[in-house]
């Protein structure tokens, strides 16, 4: 398992405790359009996933992440990976 | 993922039907077609009143009809005290209709010296930068203050002036859940420690009227080596103890580098100011862009403001009443039923939850029928997708009159079947 298998792992298990729709998550996945996802619900999820990582993700960078596969890359960078 | 600061995501132009040029207003469009649909059942424009006479800071004729004013920032009552308006009068004489002139050319005339040290009286610091508004100092302030690889540190319910701050800038831009100290300090610990942090906070969050915890949140900045910027807009005049705001009253007052505040509130006019005692501060005159490039306040305005904040010093009559109709208005609500936005009054603002925007329309045409005016607060300006009936209260609100706003709030409510 690659370094990115494991964070793509965690990450999907973070979008799981938020995936209020139920849908079928993966690379592909978009935070606005597909998982319908209010600002409060980004927020929360955005928090988890720097706790999970001790990482800071800036509101610039976050609003250049739309897929979850973005967000998979953008953790990998931030954490100098 | 998305922007809470924007209302709708920007789509690109689209070609017109005919095939002619892209359309620039055709992002608008949804927007336009859910005004229409609403308009069109025949409701009230809230976003469109027309108050047409103003009889004092709490009635006004709309529509024709005597109206309550519940949902103005008039806290303290000012807009009609004599001396108030007797030394705009003086100044529109003596100084004429406008400077037209930004602050550092043409535009500093003798009464814009005269309201910066009733600032710097009033707020008992050293230096006082008075803006042209109070949405322009907050984003000539936040813009300025944190550079390229400076890091913004914000509460995501912070107001619109405070986000087009940061977007004005280039920092990097980090916010925590609303009121949340374990949060702010998690992000401040894992920022670099040697980049430069600004924290902004408000002493009261204008949506919900609820306070800030600044006393652990500004100890939780300095500790982690930040400077600490305060919006004290819905503080002044009534909460500390020189009504210097919220930071004063949880005694932090001077840990705070800079301090934001409006004359569109309780000083009863337009206008904005930073206040602080850094000693390097006189050179964000020359650096902050929405103070150089722009016309300065004209001279009845900064007269007004003057004398308004000089007064707002002796005004503890007035404070003990607002804060007395806050606690009869909040504690009135909450037995008629309506879910608040507070479990105790914690400012001048009062909000009424609304279960959806369907009823929170309805209740807010509902009162102004029954001559009362709210503001009807809906996504974007709302956190957590919330419909607000946002009221505020001002000092002059009579104990009738209070009387009166809980009656119309319960035959509203009523009618419309929220209680």
């Amino acid at each position: 398992m690659t370094d990115r298998d494991e964070r793509k792992d965690a990450i999907l298990r973070l979008v799981g405790d938020f995936n209020k729709k139920g849908i079928e998550v993966g690379e592909e996945t978009r935070f606005a359009q597909d998982l319908e996802w209010d600002s409060l619900t980004v927020m929360d999820f955005v928090a988890a996933v720097e706790d999970e990582f001790d990482i800071i993700i800036t509101m610039n960078r976050a609003a250049e992440i739309e897929t979850i596969g973005q967000l998979v890359d953008a953790v990998g960078e931030l954490k100098g990976e | 993922m998305t922007d809470p600061g924007l209302a709708m995501t920007a789509d690109a132009a689209k070609p017109a039907p005919d095939g002619g040029a892209p359309d620039l207003f055709a992002k608008f469009q949804p927007l336009i077609d859910q005004r229409e649909a609403l308009l069109s059942t025949g409701v009230t424009d809230p976003f469109n009143l027309v108050m047409e006479r103003v009889e004092s800071p709490t009635v006004a004729i709309c529509n024709g009809k005597r109206t309550i004013l519940l949902g103005t920032y008039n806290y303290m009552g000012q807009t009609f005290d004599p001396d108030v308006l007797a030394a705009g009068k003086q100044a529109l004489d003596e100084f004429g209709s406008g400077t037209t002139g930004s602050r550092v050319l043409n535009g500093t005339y003798q009464g814009h010296r005269e309201c910066e040290e009733a600032l710097k009286r009033f707020y008992g610091m050293d230096h006082a930068m008075v803006f042209s508004t109070g949405y322009q100092a907050n984003l000539g302030i936040i813009s300025t203050m944190a550079g390229k690889d400076d890091y913004v540190i914000l509460d995501i319910d912070s107001h619109a002036s405070i986000y087009d701050g940061c977007a004005l800038g280039n920092a990097q831009i980090v916010a925590f859940r609303h009121n949340d100290v374990a949060a702010l300090e998690k992000r401040l610990k894992r920022l670099p420690a040697n980049a430069g942090k600004l924290v902004v906070l408000e002493g009261v969050y204008s949506m919900l009227g609820d306070t800030a915890p600044l006393k652990e949140m500004v100890a939780v900045s300095k500790a982690h080596g930040a400077m600490v910027l305060v919006d004290e807009a819905h503080s002044m005049g009534f909460i500390g103890e020189n009504g210097r705001g919220v930071a004063e009253e949880q005694g932090v007052l001077d840990d705070v580098d800079f301090v934001i505040g409006t004359f569109s509130k309780s000083v009863g006019t337009v206008g904005g100011f930073c206040v602080s005692n850094h000693p390097k501060f006189e050179i964000l005159r020359l650096v902050c862009r929405p103070y150089v490039f722009t016309a300065s306040l004209p001279p009845s305005v900064v007269a007004t403001a003057a004398v308004s904040i000089d007064k707002l010093r002796g005004a503890a009559d007035k404070r003990a009443h607002l804060w007395a109709n806050s606690r009869r208005l909040h504690g009135g609500l909450k037995t008629l039923g309506f879910t608040l936005g507070t479990e105790e009054p914690q400012s001048a603002i009062i909000a009424v939850i609304m279960p959806d925007l369907e009823r929170g329309a309805a209740m807010w045409e509902a009162l102004l029928q029954e001559g009362l005016y709210v503001n009807l607060a809906r996504p974007p300006a709302t956190p957590a997708g919330m419909t607000l009936l946002r009221c505020s209260l001002c000092a002059l609100h009579s104990e009738e009159q209070v009387g009166e706003i809980l009656g119309m709030f319960e035959a509203a409510g009523k009618r419309v079947g929220v209680i």
